[in-house]
């Protein structure tokens, strides 16, 4: 019931909204935030009394009326381990999104029902356990980004941004979908369903054949791929976000982003073992290039905007590398650098767009001594970036550091140990561009834009001490996330790497669970 | 014989001759109106085709096995109903630019109507022939009927060679298959098929069949025409060419490749994939540099013609079904667009995108009833569209366990669809980007508000409740046009 409730409140929202006079404005902006608001506490809500013990999916409901029988499809939503954080997280992340919308001085209405329309499907994809809804409420989400950055968005380019992000979004979604009916027709007839406990149910006993898998293990890991801008196909990002209104640069970086992340946790790893055994040395390989390239190109930007969406592809890289790694602490690593850098994306761009509003640039030659006139939005920034070079007390440290430790102990690293010192390297580009962004901006004489600005009032400061906060209490209460991940992704590195295929409920391996744990409590 | 099945038909001829009888009867200035009553008849004939003594659930025959009332045709039947409905109140709207003769528009559209229905029936080759060409003929006036227009008359003339080009090829083709094996009864020929999969001139005969049934659908390379004939057509006749006759056009493809000669078509698969393949690309490349919105529209309808063909070439029944579910969600995709576009370009003359620009401000419920029409074509979820191409692309990958070729195609389909959104998005673009734009449709707020609620108000959603959010919003949106922008028009004009 409070599934429902977190994903479908939004949506009734908005179709509310639609019936509010356009001139109301105050309205408009007071249903959006409480609606977020709300489904920010179920989500808390949601989180805390999520049972850590069970790897099964808890909190099951199933919507009648929607879906189709005939095919197989059903409304189911659900979550464990693995989704109850993405659900927090994004539910935190849209609560502050209709926060910094204030900035949105035109058009109110419908920018406002486009957010509510894209948090709930957001949530819809996550909260989904059934394949076909899964994938239908990613698209129904990324419908209101291609309008919003055409409508809504800031620069010269956004034009040319808009139908980038959209061609190559779509190109990545409609190669997953393949991937999905693929997976689907690989059922047989009589027992063919999108339900994603009945087909890892149906394969755990049958294993899908090697050919099979072979094939489309690749159309998921590049259709999903796309969508998280894996490395070379990471050049919608940048461009795509620097012309975003604030709103759903946060939304999009920070939550909608993760979902092919989540796919290829959830259904390519699980699934298909083979397949991943051959394919996932080529996502390491290949991350290299998120972490390293993207980490470079990053800092030779001058647009404050456009190094943020660098360094949020470069941060992608870890994520694969700890999918790469099949091990149970690099995957669990990579679930939480997934909500830790989620809440850091979020922050981040928040921060720019407050920045953008005050000095209409974010060329950061012309900034300066920003520390002086805002002293809060400055120190907010200091700690994003230093959050963004993986330093200790901020949740990315927790999960860039699981990552590194499942990937070295993995079986990946006796082939490739070369890739995971190379990644490592990448940590130093990391604080490289994050300090050098710090000093530009916010140290040294006050640039020529900067004279007039304010710093942020009370009001105003909410969505950043949310995200902050949110980022502290995981950096240094690991466990809450780590014990409820941890149980429900041993479950899936133990089918990943085809090992107990029969039991019904496959018991993680003591050692790894006894190392992360001990990991979790050092902080 | 039995007279009683065509009975739906009879009721459409009918209506047509009493329309062209009443018009002698009613003053000029209210011809206009017969269109609603025409629209109201058809309704009733709607209603009625769901009643037992028409559906009677099973299949039954008339004319020695010609005419066979089965499922599918009964699908179709309402479907070209549900069309001709629409398009009659698009052309109630367009009335005032059509100098004269406003009811034989009518009544030509019923006329089309019926060979449509028949088409939906045609269980022979000559009952076949009999539909194309009552259909054809039709459009050969209907096509050219604002006789003022030079494109109007270009698109006439075009049409009418090519068509009766494709007609020739028809008769010829008819005439060998009969001359092979004696019979013109789908089912009989089914029966004796097998024997002439070898025999060159029965194959010959077959293939000039499916290049008549190629240019109704317009699929490469008979697509040369559609382009132009969109375009120049006035826009209920492009509307109902791009809906009504396409759909005939595969209602007969996949009688008599699947009813008729099913061995043919196993032993054609390839070229059939072959023709989806280039038809989906061609139809989505040129689209790409369009500004004419019509013209646009004429090569998406290319386009989704080779994804029809996508189903079909899959021959399997699933492949068959998601042929009928596209068409539904494209039959109210494509109506809302036209109906859009005959009601805002009425005073621009090329029908370029750019005049659909600001449309938001202007009429927010044609902007979103425009915007969703092309999300829908363009394949986005949770709209028809989506489903449509979601079955067509389950259909072909299911197939391609037995042959690897359909990967291929699955291939082409999903970077034409890629290709596609961004012409689609364009026209969204155009919509919703700009900040203003001159008001062109302010001579015709209010005049006829009925069609403006008809059309669009059921887009895709009541096709089993697949195509959810959308009806709440226009109307909403509908509420909204009438009041705000109303007022502050009229304020600024004291």
């Amino acid at each position: 019931m409070m599934l429902l409730l977190i994903v479908f409140i939004p949506f009734l929202a908005a179709i509310g909204l639609v019936f509010v006079p356009r001139n109301y404005r105050f309205v408009m902006r007071l249903v959006a935030l409480a609606t977020t608001l709300l489904v920010a506490l179920l989500a808390v809500t949601l989180f805390w009394r999520f049972n850590a013990d069970e790897a099964c999916y808890q909190f099951v409901t199933t919507i009648p009326f929607l879906g189709a029988d005939a095919l197989g499809i059903h409304c189911r939503l659900g979550v464990d381990g693995i989704n109850v954080g993405l659900i927090l997280m994004g539910a935190i992340v849209a609560f502050a999104a209709s926060c910094v919308s204030w900035e949105i001085k035109e058009r109110e209405k419908e920018f406002y029902i486009l957010l509510l329309v894209m948090s709930g499907g957001i949530l819809g994809a996550f909260a989904s356990l059934d394949l076909f809804f899964f994938y239908f409420f990613h698209e129904l989400a990324l419908v209101p980004t291609f309008i919003m950055i055409g409508v809504w968005g800031r620069g010269e380019n956004r034009n040319y941004a808009t139908f980038q992000i959209t061609l190559y979004l779509s190109l990545g979604a409609l190669i997953a979908l393949i991937g999905l009916i693929a997976l689907y027709l690989q059922l047989p007839a009589d027992r063919r369903t999108f339900d994603i406990e009945a087909i890892i149910r149906h394969f755990n006993d049958r294993p899908m054949s090697e050919n099979a898998q072979q094939f489309i293990f690749p159309l998921l890991m590049f259709g999903f791929g796309i969508l998280v801008s894996l490395w070379p196909f990471h050049t919608w990002a940048p461009l795509g976000y620097s012309s975003a209104p604030t709103a759903t640069a946060m939304l999009h970086a920070g939550v909608l982003k993760k979902f092919g992340l989540y796919g290829l946790i959830r259904v390519a790893l699980p699934l298909m073992p083979d397949g991943a055994k051959s394919w996932l040395h080529i996502l390491a390989l290949l991350c290299l290039g998120n972490i390293l390239y993207c980490g470079l190109v990053a800092m030779r930007q001058k647009d404050l905007n456009l190094l943020l969406g660098n360094s949020s592809v470069a941060h992608m890289g870890f994520v694969f590398l700890g999918i790469a790694s099949l091990s149970l602490v690099g995957v669990t690593g990579a679930v939480v650098v997934m909500i830790a850098h989620g809440l850091l994306a979020a922050l981040a761009f928040a921060l720019s767009g407050y920045l953008y509003q005050q000095a209409e640039t974010l060329d950061m030659t012309r900034m300066g001594g920003l520390m002086q006139r805002l002293p809060f939005v400055g120190a907010a920034m200091v700690l994003a970036m230093l959050a963004g070079c993986g330093l200790p007390g901020f949740a990315n440290f927790v999960g860039e550091v699981m990552v590194f430790f499942g990937a070295w102990k993995s079986d990946l690293a006796d082939a490739q140990r070369l890739v995971i010192v190379t990644a490592w390297g990448g940590l130093i580009i990391g604080a490289l561009y994050s300090l050098r962004a710090v000093r530009n901006i916010l140290h040294g004489p006050v640039g020529g834009k900067c004279e007039s600005m304010t710093d942020a009032n009370p009001w105003r400061k909410v969505p950043f001490v949310l995200l902050l906060g949110a980022l502290i209490v995981f950096g240094s209460f690991p466990k809450l996330l780590t014990e409820k991940i941890k149980p429900s992704a041993a479950v899936i590195v133990n089918m990943a790497n085809g090992g107990n295929r029969n039991a019904p409920n496959p018991s993680p391996p003591g050692a790894t669970i006894a190392r992360a744990t001990t990991l979790g409590s050092a902080r | 014989m039995n007279y009683s099945q065509t009975i739906l038909e009879m009721a459409v001829v009918g209506l047509g001759l009493g329309l062209l009888l009443l018009d002698l009867w009613t003053p000029v200035e209210q011809k206009r109106q017969l269109g609603y009553a025409a629209a109201a008849a058809l309704g009733f004939v709607l209603l009625f085709s769901f009643s037992s003594f028409v559906d009677s659930g099973g299949t039954t025959a008339a004319f020695n096995g010609m005419y066979l009332q089965d499922r599918l045709a009964l699908f179709f039947k309402r479907f070209f109903l549900v069309t001709t409905i629409i398009v009659l109140v698009m052309s109630v709207e367009f009335a005032d630019r059509i100098s004269v003769g406003i009811s034989e528009f009518y009544a030509l559209l019923l006329f089309a109507l019926a060979g449509m229905m028949f088409a939906a029936s045609a269980n022979d080759f000559s009952l076949l022939f009999v539909a194309v060409e009552l259909i054809t003929v039709t459009f050969y006036v209907l096509t050219s009927f604002q006789r003022t227009r030079l494109a109007s008359l270009e698109a006439g003339v075009k049409y009418l060679i090519l068509g009766a080009l494709s007609s020739a090829f028809l008769v010829f083709g008819i005439a060998l298959v009969f001359g092979t094996t004696g019979t013109m009864n789908f089912r009989e020929l089914a029966a004796v098929t097998a024997g002439f999969a070898s025999n060159k001139v029965f194959l010959l005969g077959v293939l000039l069949v499916l290049v008549a049934l190629g240019f109704k659908i317009a699929a490469f390379p008979l697509q040369i025409w559609a382009p132009d004939v969109y375009q120049g057509s006035p826009a209920p006749t492009t509307a109902f060419l791009a809906v009504g006759s396409k759909a005939a056009g595969f209602v007969l493809l996949l009688r008599v490749l699947f009813s008729a000669v099913p061995e043919i078509t196993a032993q054609w698969m390839k070229l059939l994939m072959v023709i989806s393949a280039v038809t989906i690309l061609y139809g989505n490349l040129c689209a790409i540099p369009q500004r004419n919105l019509k013209r646009l529209l004429g090569y998406s309808s290319i386009s989704n013609a080779g994804y029809m063909l996508l189903g079909i070439a899959a021959l399997s029944h699933a492949g068959q079904s998601a042929v009928l579910y596209y068409l539904a969600g494209y039959l109210f995709a494509v109506l809302a667009a036209f109906t859009v576009i005959c009601l805002v370009m009425r005073h621009t003359e090329d029908e370029d995108i750019s005049a659909l620009a600001g449309l938001n401000q202007r009429s927010p419920f044609l902007a979103a009833a425009m915007a969703l029409a092309m999300v829908s074509l363009a394949g986005v979820p949770p709209l028809a569209g989506f489903f449509g191409k979601f079955l067509l692309l389950e259909a072909a990958v299911e197939q391609g366990a037995s042959n690897h070729a359909y990967y291929w195609l699955v291939a082409i389909a999903i970077v034409s669809v890629v290709i596609s959104l961004y012409y689609y998005f364009g026209v969204v673009r155009a919509i919703y980007w700009p900040k203003d734009a001159a008001d062109l449709t302010l001579r015709l707020r209010h005049r006829y508000p009925l069609s403006r609620i008809v059309p669009e108000c059921r887009p895709e959603y009541h096709h089993a409740g697949r195509g959810l959010v959308e009806g709440p919003t226009e109307f909403a949106d509908r509420i909204d046009t009438m009041t705000i922008p109303d007022l502050s028009r009229r304020l600024a004009s004291f």
